[in-house]
């Protein structure tokens, strides 16, 4: 059989060269698949970014992290921090883990300076694992201890404090002094260490305050803890730990399905989860925005080729009198048109992950900074690359099958005579 | 024996509006291999419509062509082509080289469509750029050459697949007179070294530089015979008749 080889190499180059030929020309023909490979690879990398953010959150936090939120008012009864220690230890095989984590809602005070943004938790010495070096929640002490559980016994007015807050408040040595919330003067026993890739801000990961949960309690005038951290051997164990706590608390509050109406627990993986498949869908209603210009850019492709189809009909001629079939005649100008696009899609490519390295750079510490903590690194990954550039060949064979067809039909003598 | 062009019969009808045209009105015609023959006639005496159906480029309306002892008459577009590429090669009055191709390569186009792999083509083609004498210009562009050149460029492809039948429509018509004569040299020097050559002009002093002439008039064929026989170049119904020979 004929080899189609030296076919496809020839159509490549003179595509190249009718491309470099007339630039011009070529630059508005490639336009569309340009902004349209470009905007799909912006909206892909941001993507991937956000992606990566919530991935370096779960990691952080871990993976292995269960919460359990109660609902219900002070009247009604909740188990006791207790219950949940006996629940843990009988579980063990399964769950390693679990602190009462109260968000508090007070004022922060050093001297004169109020610190609004500082988020206050009240937790119990489980928090921390000296085995590990890090609390259930991802943090590494930098200095001085933890809480312990006399603290917590005692309702003692101690605090852990992270690394902003030492910074702002007390210029870097904080251990042994003292900051008020709602007006109760806490004696700083240990600092947080800073995170590392975070901009020390008000609000950050690096602006908040531990203390025992029985001190926080009192601090709110409340009763009952609604809400646990537990953690569980692994990831993978994370949702056997689950089904653990769900068939206890079923129990303790006699129902069947107390889930959404007496509590409600989930997943650290479970979160991601929901927040990627969100982000899945933005994306994808974003590049569904995106494809709309990939279509005006094959239009434009067609175009290009039906006005290059007329004005090469007389090559057209020449080439079928010395023997060429339709097929090569088709080939030639389905190639034509699939290494513009191509070419329209690589330049798109460059174009997509330079303006999101740029957004990225602009938006990034914003992000991070809301999303509490990670890098934002809006790259495009590798099947996202081969993606666009598959889907800009794709548009290029696709939209030039029609006037390669035409070219194809072309009846050699009225081709021959055409000027 | 069996001859090499072998057209028996031949219409070719064209629908113009409410007029048919007869543009080939009963031909026959033979040629054997090894011959120089000229289909002469002014403009409209049907011998383009001879040339498109020789070259199979066109297929007759009624009668049939047999090339090399085929039947082409009823041949589609793909078989047609396939014939072009094995056995025929065209020169044409403006070169029809494309001109973002090299030389080398517009030599090596039916050889590519033939299938020939990359290095015997290559071979092929300056081998045949050696018979035109223009073996140093390979990697030239079209336009980078002469008029004279340029023809013997295409004559060069149109030798480069071997073909049976060399077809020339007017070779000579874009060139000066001594341009021309050199390419209608040429044309000579393939007839001598053994190949067919099928020359269609409306020119009587090109024509006579063939062995043979076949002389059509509105579709139809007034002579066919000797070159150098006087009836030859006698054009009865042309009032535009450039020379007149008396019989």
């Amino acid at each position: 059989m004929r080899s189609g080889g030296m076919n496809f190499s020839q159509s490549f180059r003179l595509a190249i060269k009718s491309l470099t030929t007339s630039k011009m020309r070529a630059l508005l023909t490639m336009l569309g698949i340009i902004i349209g490979v470009g905007a799909v690879i912006v909206i892909l990398s941001l993507g991937n970014g956000l992606t990566g953010m919530v991935q370096q959150q779960v990691d952080k936090l871990g993976i292995n992290m269960i919460q359990a939120q109660f609902f219900g008012g002070t009247a009604d009864m909740l188990p006791d921090p207790e219950d949940m220690y006996d629940m843990v230890e009988a579980n063990a095989d399964i769950l390693t883990g679990v602190s009462p984590y109260l968000g508090v809602n007070a004022v922060v005070r050093h001297g004169s300076d109020k610190f609004d943004r500082t988020s206050l938790y009240g937790v119990s010495e489980i928090m921390y694992n000296a085995a590990t070096g890090y609390t259930i929640d991802g943090e590494q002490l930098a200095k001085g201890r933890f809480i312990s559980y006399m603290d917590v016994e005692r309702r003692e007015n101690i605090c852990v404090i992270g690394a902003y807050l030492e910074e702002e408040a007390f210029g870097g040595d904080a251990l042994g002094k003292q900051l008020s919330i709602n007006g109760r003067p806490l004696t700083v026993v240990g600092v947080l260490k800073r995170n590392a890739e975070l901009e020390m801000l008000p609000g950050s990961q690096d602006d908040q305050i531990y203390i025992p949960y029985t001190t926080a309690l009192e601090i709110m005038g409340s009763r009952w803890v609604n809400l646990y951290i537990f953690t569980s051997t692994s990831g993978e164990t994370a949702d056997a730990g689950k089904r653990i706590i769900e068939a206890y608390l079923n129990d303790f509050f006699r129902t069947d399905d107390g889930m959404w109406n007496y509590f409600y627990i989930t997943t650290m993986a479970e979160q991601a989860n929901q927040i990627n498949a969100m982000m899945g869908v933005a994306m994808g209603v974003l590049v569904a925005i995106a494809a709309i210009s990939l279509l005006v850019g094959g239009i434009g492709i067609m175009n290009i080729m039906l006005v290059s189809v007329t004005e090469r009909t007389r090559e057209i001629g020449v080439r079928k009198s010395l023997g060429a079939k339709r097929k090569d005649i088709r080939s030639q100008f389905v190639i034509e048109a699939g290494t513009t696009s191509a070419i329209g899609g690589i330049l798109g490519i460059g174009f997509g992950w330079m303006l999101a390295k740029g957004i990225g750079a602009l938006l990034g510490g914003m992000l991070s900074e809301s999303m509490g903590g990670g890098v934002f690194d809006a790259t495009p990954t590798f099947g996202a690359i081969m993606l666009s550039f598959g889907v800009s060949v794709g548009i290029g064979v696709l939209f030039g099958y029609l006037p390669a067809n035409k070219a194809a039909k072309l009846n050699p003598i009225d081709a021959l005579r055409y000027d | 024996m069996e001859h090499l062009i072998e057209l028996k019969d031949v219409y070719k009808i064209y629908q113009m509006g409410e007029e048919t045209v007869h543009a080939l009105d009963g031909v026959d015609i033979t040629i054997d291999k090894g011959e120089f023959v000229a289909i002469v006639g002014s403009s409209g005496s049907g011998k383009s419509t001879a040339m498109n159906i020789i070259g199979c480029l066109d297929v007759p309306t009624s009668g049939t062509y047999h090339l090399g002892g085929v039947d082409v008459s009823t041949m589609d577009d793909d078989q047609q082509a396939d014939i072009r590429n094995k056995m025929l090669g065209f020169i044409f009055q403006q070169y029809n080289l494309i001109p973002k191709l090299t030389v080398q390569e517009n030599v090596e186009l039916p050889l590519l469509y033939a299938g020939v792999p990359t290095a015997e083509r290559r071979e092929r083609a300056l081998r045949s750029l050696k018979r035109v004498g223009l073996e140093g210009k390979n990697k030239n562009l079209p336009s980078q050459l002469s008029g004279g050149q340029q023809q013997r460029v295409s004559i060069a492809r149109a030798l480069a697949g071997d073909p049976s039948v060399i077809l020339a429509d007017e070779p000579t018509g874009a060139l000066d007179s001594r341009t021309g004569r050199e390419v209608l040299g040429f044309l000579k020097k393939l007839h001598r070294e053994g190949d067919t050559v099928v020359l269609i002009t409306h020119d009587n002093s090109i024509a006579v530089k063939a062995d043979r002439i076949i002389r059509l008039q509105d579709g139809r064929i007034i002579y066919d015979g000797d070159a150098q026989d006087p009836r030859a170049v006698v054009q009865p119904h042309d009032e535009g008749a450039e020379e007149e020979v008396e019989v």
